[in-house]
Order: structure tokens, then sequence, then C-alpha cells
């Protein structure tokens, strides 16, 4: 079976560390938050100006001046902090913030990226997008094996205009878990359920599988 | 010194067809609204908008987007906005998308004299076509310039006459960066307070880049995604 979004979600928040700065995109890593290990401690960065963001908020709580980066109403958390956008990004840029999560709409096997235009049908821009993958150390990309057509996402060279460059250190998708590695996606672990031939059939990037590739606890 | 006007009508005078204008705001948290609502009644047009966001249909730059008001749209993420699609798709609306940090560090460089940085965002996409990049380290930079505007519109929490601002959460975001980078910067506020009131360990935005001032009124500060939980 592939892995419903919450188990993506799940599957995420296990590369969490403690002590971590994590920035989550909107989607799929935003769920990201709600599966942050037991014993671990982490900081989420929201790029609108947000250290130590917390949960949404009660019912009737909700303040139009407390939002995250996809404009939906959060909390803070004790000792969260508050400021504006250029030093959001200083966070980010200088590389103080260890680990982003980010959806996409293409990954190429050489860690290319593509999530913001669709040339002449979809243009939303970018927003904090490149001068994440452009800084982060480390970037995992969270999304559908495959694009609503059944077409797969993860390309030998992505086809849309590209948000960056050989910069994508991981994905996880609804089927596996893949590094990047200098000869291609590496399967890591399957999906529970999902054998090694439909994830061959639905790669179209360079794909590694060395021996027993083991099935995913969630 | 006493940069307060009357109200918004007031404190977009000068504003004039074809100028460049900043607006503050991320999404609907954080926008000038009673200057948004001056501009619409004003008639302005063929402006170009230096704002993170274009709002949405009925709201924020929307209704400016809505009266085809905009010329020229300096935004890095559009989505939630119908109309802004169908005017750039269809070559009414001139957009120039750039990444987040860029915007926010060009307007900081235009109102801190820095006429332009090297980052790392956009290398080796069409955000560089056409900007010198260098490498410095072993990594590759692009080239990005200053944004500077002929009026900067900004939204405060709390402010007094000097034009000292303090804003309130996330409606921070541009609005400090865009305060420096204005030649002339508008300010509204909730609540406008006598010098003195506001702590001067805790001001935002120092006085100084601030022109007019002024109280603003019936703040809808509409929640573009309401997200609860429920109680246990």
């Amino acid at each position: 079976m592939a892995l419903t979004k919450q188990q993506m979600a799940q599957r995420i928040a296990r590369e969490l560390k403690d002590g971590y700065y994590v920035n989550l995109g909107i989607g799929i890593p935003t769920l990201v938050a709600n599966y942050i290990p037991e014993g671990i401690s982490v900081e989420l960065q929201s790029e609108n100006g947000i250290l130590g963001m917390g949960p949404f908020p009660y019912e009737g709580e909700e303040d139009a001046d407390l939002i995250n980066a996809g404009k939906q109403t959060v909390t803070l958390k004790p000792g969260a902090v508050i400021f504006d956008s250029a030093t959001s990004f200083a966070m980010i840029r200088g590389q103080k913030v260890q680990l982003t999560v980010l959806g996409a709409m293409e990954v190429a096997d050489n860690g290319d990226i593509a999530n913001w235009k669709i040339p002449g049908k979809m243009v939303k821009g970018m927003g904090g997008a490149m001068d994440l993958v452009a800084s982060a150390e480390n970037i995992i990309v969270c999304m559908m094996h495959t694009n609503k057509a059944g077409e797969s996402k993860l390309l030998k060279r992505c086809t849309l205009p590209l948000t960056g460059v050989a910069c994508v250190k991981k994905v996880v998708t609804d089927l596996g878990v893949f590094d990047i590695t200098p000869e291609g996606f590496k399967l890591l672990e399957r999906a529970p359920g999902v054998e090694v031939e439909e994830i061959k059939q639905k790669t179209e990037g360079r794909l590694v599988v060395e021996g027993d590739v083991p099935e995913m606890g969630v | 010194m006493n940069k307060v006007v009357g109200g918004a009508d007031e404190a977009i005078q000068g504003i004039q067809d074809g100028m460049t204008l900043m607006l503050g705001g991320f999404g609907l948290c954080g926008i000038p609204e009673n200057c948004i609502a001056a501009l619409v009644k004003a008639g302005i047009k063929d402006l170009t908008c230096i704002s993170n966001n274009a709002g949405v249909d009925d709201f924020g730059l929307g209704l400016l987007l809505q009266r085809k008001q905009i010329r020229k749209m300096i935004s890095s993420y559009v989505g939630e906005n119908d109309e802004f699609e169908r005017q750039m798709l269809s070559g009414e609306l001139e957009v120039d998308l750039i990444p987040q940090g860029s915007l926010a560090e060009r307007c900081r460089a235009g109102g801190a004299g820095i006429p332009a940085f090297f980052t790392p965002a956009g290398y080796g996409t069409e955000v560089a076509e056409g900007k010198e990049t260098r490498e410095y380290d072993g990594k590759m930079y692009v080239l990005e310039r200053w944004l500077r505007s002929d009026f900067s519109i900004v939204k405060a929490w709390k402010g007094d006459r000097l034009g000292n601002l303090v804003y309130k959460h996330t409606a921070r975001n541009f609005n400090p960066l865009m305060a420096m980078a204005g030649k002339v910067t508008i300010a509204e506020v909730e609540e406008l307070v006598e010098p003195g009131e506001l702590d001067p360990n805790a001001i935002h935005t120092p006085g100084i880049f601030v022109h007019r001032i002024f109280q603003g009124e019936r703040y809808e500060k509409r929640i573009e995604q309401r997200t609860v939980r429920q109680k246990a």
C-alpha cells in the first residue's frame, strides 16, 4: 500500500534530530510537525518571520496577525521570536536552518528540483523556495511519486523551469524513500507492500537498488 | 517634528500615475488596508507595485488589480488570485517574480544604500538569466540589484508622531524593509501614541525612515487560511 500523506509526514519526522531548526514547506511538509518523535526538541522556522512556531490555535483564538508562510493561523511556543523577512532569509542563506522539507512537481536524479511554474498554465511564483534550496545543507522533498496523469515525478532531467540545481538530498514519496547519489535515486526503503518492481516502473530517472530493500515501519 | 496626517486620503497625496510603490504585508497579514482603499478611490493607475503577494480577488492589492490600476507587479508568490493569473497569462499585467529572500534583501539594500549584492538564490534557474554570476569559495552566486520606491506604504501596530513604529507578530514581515526603501514612506497604524510611550528598546522601525503617519480605521484583517485545532 502506498503511504498516506500522514504516513509520509511521519516518515520524514524520523529525519529530525534534537536541536534542529527546521523549515517546513506548505502542504504535506507542514504535517511533519504533528509527528515529532518523543524526546526530540526542534524549533520550527517559518520564513514569514517566526522561530518557535506552535500548533494551530484553538477555535476562537485565531489571530489575523499571526500566520505561517502558508497563511494559516498558528500560535507561538514559549520562547518564540518574531522578525522581519530579511532577517528570516539571513537565517536561511546563512545556513542556520538545519533541515528544509518541501514539496515539488519534479525532482531529477542529480538533485535538481522544479516546483514553481508550469509555463503558459500555472504561475504562482517561487515564494521562499529558491532561497531555501540554494542555501540549505539538508533538503528533503516530500511528494507523490507520480503526477495525476500517472507519470513519474522522479526524472532524469526536470522538464519544468528549475527552482534549484543539484540541491535535493533525499526524496520521500508515497512509494519509498530515496537518497540522491551520484548514481541517481538510491532506494532506501519501500512503502509497506510496495514491490521494487512497481517503483522501478514508476521511476523515470536512474534508480539504484542494492540487495534487499527493507519495508519501512509505519 | 510632527509627521501626522489626517488620514489615508491625505497620506497618499503626491502619488501619481506610473509611480513605483512598495506595499508591506505577507498575504493579507500586515497590509495597509486604509491606503489601498484610498488608492482605489483616487483611481491612480499604471502603478508598479512591489509587494510579496498580490492580495486575493476581492481584498488587498486584488482591489487595485480588479480596476486595472496596476501595470506591473514585483512579487515572490501570487497564487490565490484568479484575476491576477488571468491578467498575467493574457499579457495585460507585467510580472516580475523574484525569490522571497532576494525581494526582502533588495528592499533592505535599497533602504541601506547598497546598490547590489550577490545571493545564491536562483542560480541555475531562469531568475538568473541576464544577471552577472560569480563564484565565491566554490559556490555560485547571482548579482541582484537594490529596489527603491517613490512611495512605500506600510502598516504597523503602534506608531508615534515621530514615525517610530512597532509591528505585531507576523504582520511585521516586509514592512520594516519597505519602510526603509521609500523616497516617501507612509505608515498607517492601529494606534497612534505620543512620543515616549513606545519603549525605545522595542521599536522596530526608527522614525527617520517614516515621513507620514496616521491612525487607520476599520481594519478588517481578513484571514486567508483559518486553521484551528479542537480542544481535547
